[in-house]
């Protein structure tokens, strides 16, 4: 019998057509002990994307209920970030940004991408705790909780993108051709959110001390990217394709680039950073697929 | 094609207490174990038991099966298993069908969402597509009966509406096999009701069902075959009424005194606690068994941690099958008062000629002006028993308790 296996989560599940479309032949599920490594499950996955998008739903439905400014939040996080950054690092240490740019300007197009990828990161690494009730009592995949967190971000994104645009026209910025490259760079950012997601929510189901670590994390890595100072303080062609190793280096050096014509192209610290970012999902989905298994014992 | 529409082979769990799956550790504790590994090579071996072991089970299309056992017999594993949320560690099932699972009502259910939103989130999370929760959205809103605060915040619910909302979403998921885990122990007695006529609608629409309870009159009720699991194993697997026997057999208070201080709690305020439950006879002598012609004594000894103003005591005996029989306090005869912090103990009598030869259990409650301090349930009573009964009459006998009548000779009607 010709059987395409797919495997699926929670156990080594499969599942497989047990005859060539014949409507009355029900799906086999497989159920057997599952020990170390396992597929990603991509297909099981994508038949729970219904799913998914609830979850979404659900995440920007919730997200900012019972507060008084509501979406307002999206905007006043990156834009008081700029407000300080502009005042600390413009004004009083006197930071050359690159691209003759002004300063407030200059953070904030990267503090726009850089609040989409730490809430991202912040909000998966607690998904999977959060959700412990889930967890416990529904069989779903489970890599949709931490996926549908990261892309529930992506509208507080688009709220504080919209208002970099308004200021860019406003300074009479208008981006060139090389804007179609900002897609690119926002997967470019998502795979990173999702990939250190994946890494801290399975963590954080074993060990709760992730909740410590993340706040943290988030701020050394904001120091570790250019956001507040130009990347070009490094000079050396080596130390930067290194630097290129944060994933985010790479993901606000090309928002910079693709939407000022003036800054200056992010070269190998893009390729560095791509490679990086899909190591981290990559082994951040496996590392997920592997603890999985004992998410509904322990969380 | 095999007619099973489920098939468990020496399927078993094993948890491991103390070890990795912890309920949850901190990277100091892994710290530490590892350095203590070091040190003392083999000592503090974490302990590991089977939740369940070896249990093979094969399930019919269409039949209909409860799974019966007491606490920690592995039911929750088993339908864990089952449903997907964890693996098992030995063994292999087969399911054929479209599972639905419902171990809990209104599981993901987000308060701040309404009605509306939230059968469809739920709707979704026990894997319905959109469209058929779209379909059948009316017909769950009327089965719930909350039209008017469809689009109010379920926070805003009453528990009831809140219950029967989840319950109703539930209930029309279609899958061809239906895994149920106690859902029918919450809400009041008309909303069981509803609950059960509906299980037995899905039954009859010829789907497979596998139903876990402690509501034995439901199992009987519902079920075609029943298994008792015990000790995570099969013990009897066949006819509802045999199973439930069974699971009584080993069930009858075999000790006169039952400690129950340490017995897991599900509500009370720990202002009090009850020590123990033991049973004597009209002599005064442990009871482990009682005449039906006797009197029983029950003591309950329990300490009190801080003053009451007001201290109730009340008894209810529940028969084997789960149907309260009925319940006195001790309010009924005397006027509540206070008590101080300290150890006591209380006594009541009852008479055995108006119980069945059947299992009962107690379930002893105290309170302060109406609060629970603390309550037990399930305490076995000791068996009764009547060597003069007919055991095949004994067995017609109507209804959950007895309460004897005077019969009159049977005379001539002599007409008016």
């Amino acid at each position: 019998m010709q059987s395409s296996k797919h495997s699926t989560a929670g156990a080594d599940n499969r599942e497989r057509p047990t005859g060539h479309g014949a409507a009355d032949d029900p799906p086999v599920v497989v159920i057997e002990p599952r020990q170390g490594w396992a597929a990603l499950g991509l297909g099981e996955l994508w038949r729970y994307r219904e799913l998914l998008l609830f979850l979404v739903w659900r995440d920007l439905k919730v997200r900012y209920k019972q507060t008084l400014i509501g979406a307002a939040w999206a905007i006043i996080q990156p834009v008081f970030t700029m407000l300080v950054f502009t005042l600390f690092f413009g004004r009083l240490a006197g930071i050359q940004p690159s691209g003759n740019l002004p300063y407030w300007l200059f953070a904030y197009s990267a503090l726009v991408p850089w609040t989409f990828f730490a809430n991202g990161l912040a909000q998966s690494a607690d998904s999977l705790v959060g959700s412990a009730n889930l967890i416990r009592k529904v069989y779903f995949p489970r890599l949709s909780i931490p996926l549908a967190t990261v892309l529930a971000g992506l509208v507080d994104f688009a709220l504080s993108f919209t208002v970099l645009v308004v200021l860019m026209l406003a300074q009479g910025y208008v981006p060139g051709p090389q804007a179609l490259w900002l897609p690119a760079f926002l997967l470019l950012a998502l795979t990173t959110a999702l990939g250190v997601g994946l890494w801290l929510s399975a963590l954080n189901v074993q060990y709760r001390d992730v909740r410590y670590l993340v706040p943290f994390l988030v701020q050394i890595l904001l120091f570790a990217t250019p956001v507040a100072y130009p990347s070009s303080l490094i000079q050396s062609e080596f130390w930067r394709a290194i630097y290129g190793l944060n994933p985010m280096a790479g993901v606000v050096e090309g928002f910079r680039w693709a939407l000022f014509a003036g800054a200056p192209a992010p070269g190998a610290i893009v390729g560095v950073s791509a490679l990086a970012a899909l190591l981290l999902l990559v082994s951040g989905g496996f590392y997920f697929r592997r603890m999985e298994l004992t998410f509904a014992d322990v969380v | 094609m095999t007619a099973h529409a489920i098939r468990i082979e020496g399927l078993g769990k094993q948890y491991t207490i103390g070890g990795p799956q912890a309920p949850y550790r901190t990277l100091r504790d892994t710290l530490a174990e590892g350095a203590r590994g070091i040190l003392r090579r083999g000592a503090g071996q974490p302990r590991r038991f089977w939740a369940l072991r070896d249990v093979s089970l094969e399930v019919r299309h269409g039949e209909i099966v409860g799974i019966i056992g007491r606490n920690g017999a592995g039911k929750s594993t088993l339908l864990k298993i089952l449903s997907r949320i964890t693996a098992p560690t030995t063994g292999r099932v087969e399911l054929r069908g479209r599972v639905g699972t419902l171990l809990e009502v209104g599981t993901g259910f987000h308060p701040e969402l309404s009605g509306r939103e939230n059968v469809f989130l739920n709707g979704a999370i026990l894997g319905m597509r959109r469209e058929e929760i779209a379909r059948k959205f009316d017909e769950i809103v009327a089965f719930a009966e909350v039209e008017q605060f469809i689009d109010t915040p379920v926070k805003h619910y009453s528990s009831g509406m809140y219950l029967r909302l989840a319950f109703a979403v539930a209930a029309h998921l279609e899958p061809e096999i239906l895994i149920v885990d106690e859902v029918l122990a919450v809400g009041d007695a008309a909303f069981q009701k509803k609950c059960l006529g509906k299980m037995g609608e899905v039954a009859r629409d010829g789907r497979t069902v596998l139903f876990v309870s402690h509501n034995m009159q439901a199992v009987r009720q519902l079920c075609e075959r029943a298994v008792l699991l015990q000790h995570g194993q099969v013990k009897f697997s066949g006819a509802p009424n045999q199973a439930i026997l069974h699971y009584f057999g080993g069930n009858a208070a075999r000790e006169a005194l039952i400690d129950v201080s340490d017995v897991e709690r599900r509500g009370g305020n720990n202002g009090a606690l009850i020590q123990s439950v033991q049973f004597l006879d009209e002599q005064g002598r442990p009871s482990y068994a009682v005449e039906s012609s006797n009197r029983l004594r029950v003591v309950v000894r329990f300490t009190l941690s801080r003053s009451v103003e007001r201290f109730d005591m009340a008894m209810a005996i529940i028969h084997g099958e789960g149907s309260a029989v009925f319940s006195e306090s001790l309010s009924d005869r005397r006027p509540p008062g206070p008590l101080e912090p300290g150890a006591y103990c209380c006594a009541f009598e009852l008479e055995a000629r108006y119980l069945k030869l059947e299992p009962y259990f107690l379930t002893i409650y105290l309170a302060d002006d109406g609060r629970t301090l603390d309550h037990v349930d399930n305490v076995s009573l000791p068996e009764v028993v009547n060597p003069k009964a007919d055991s095949l009459k004994e067995t017609h006998r109507w209804g959950l308790a007895r309460i004897p009548v005077e019969w009159s000779d049977v005379r001539i009607h002599a007409g008016d």
